[in-house]
């Protein structure tokens, strides 16, 4: 594949050499572009990687907001533009309103960081697209604020729409109904709090988050191929 | 004229609060038997300067709304002090 792969580091990400190189793995190319452009550039895709931006500040994501960035991935995303939050990278496309719902303390107050099973519930989103609808995926999870919440009325749309993209067989977490990952309506913004880049390498805990990563590379593929700022009734399929 | 201003955030009402939780379930071991309803949150103080009270609270009112609490999950209760000579720091 020759997606290049745009991964977006704020002060305190700490989670972008790893997505760089399993996307690498996969023949993408990758570019770390720092908080402060004003631009993605020409990439096929856009990743937030985990970590403390801005130190989770205010609340985990809240500053990251207002980088300079977040205004070129929101019109990306507008656009049609395939674009991934993992982790703290979900935290931040909540609070910029990108993708529905919050991310809140774990009930029982600990930090998790173990393997877990994930469903896929929907594969008609940039994450998910080669996967199979019941697909059981083992992702480690490494996040204190992954509690999934929001208003009843968001929580039956997303639910009827189809855009719980992931779900934990087991509630790690307290999320509501144990969702580890949603997609926006439009399914070309994608959060999760499990790590697919940890489950990328046989030597790692194991290759299950090949197939997400696979998925984001063919949106991205189709993305740069199909150019930029298609026509909008283009941007809904 | 300036107004200073709390602004105390709390977790939505229903939302889990596992922080006030645990901090309730510690105070019973310290002998405070009795206490309920534990909740954690923030407070933020700061002055503004404003032409009228209302117009200080607007603004409290819009900060909260775009950075200060994230209205999914969080509310926010502003109290002002009108007049004030502003909030020691």
């Amino acid at each position: 594949m020759t997606a290049e792969i745009g991964i977006i580091r704020f002060p305190g990400s700490n989670c972008e050499w790893d997505v760089a190189r399993a996307l690498s793995a996969l023949g993408a190319s990758t570019e770390i572009i720092w908080h402060g452009a004003d631009s993605v550039g020409d990439v096929g895709a856009v990743v937030i990687p985990g970590g403390f931006a801005h130190g989770d500040y205010l609340r985990p994501g809240a500053i990251a907001r207002f980088s300079p960035v977040m205004r070129a991935v929101a019109d990306f995303a507008e656009e049609g533009g395939p674009v991934l939050g993992i982790c703290n990278g979900f935290q931040v496309l909540t609070e910029a309103g990108l993708l529905p719902g919050a991310l809140t303390r774990n009930v029982g107050l600990r930090f998790i960081c173990r393997t877990v099973e994930c469903t896929v519930e929907s594969v008609s989103s940039v994450l998910t697209g080669r996967g199979m609808r019941g697909e059981v995926l083992r992702l480690p999870i490494n996040h204190y604020e992954g509690n999934y919440t929001c208003d009843a009325a968001t929580l039956a749309g997303i639910e009827a729409a189809g855009q719980v993209v992931l779900r934990y067989r087991e509630n790690p977490n307290g999320a509501l109904h144990a969702i580890a990952g949603v997609a926006n309506r439009e399914g070309n913004v994608v959060g999760l709090m499990p790590h697919p880049e940890r489950a990328s390498d046989p030597l790692g805990v194991g290759t299950d988050g090949v197939v997400l990563f696979e998925s984001l590379l063919v949106a991205a593929e189709e993305w740069q191929s199909a150019g930029r700022r298609s026509e909008p009734a283009e941007a809904a399929s | 004229m300036n107004y200073d201003i709390i602004v105390e955030i709390r977790s939505l009402a229903g939302l889990a609060d596992p922080e006030g939780l645990a901090i309730e379930r510690a105070l019973p071991s310290l002998g405070f038997d009795g206490v309920q309803g534990v909740h954690v949150g923030k407070v933020f103080r700061f002055s503004v300067e404003a032409p009228t009270e209302t117009v200080a609270r607007r603004t409290a009112e819009e900060m909260c709304e775009r950075l200060l609490a994230n209205p999914v999950i969080e509310a926010a209760e502003i109290r002002v002090v009108a007049d004030s000579p502003g909030v020691p720091a």
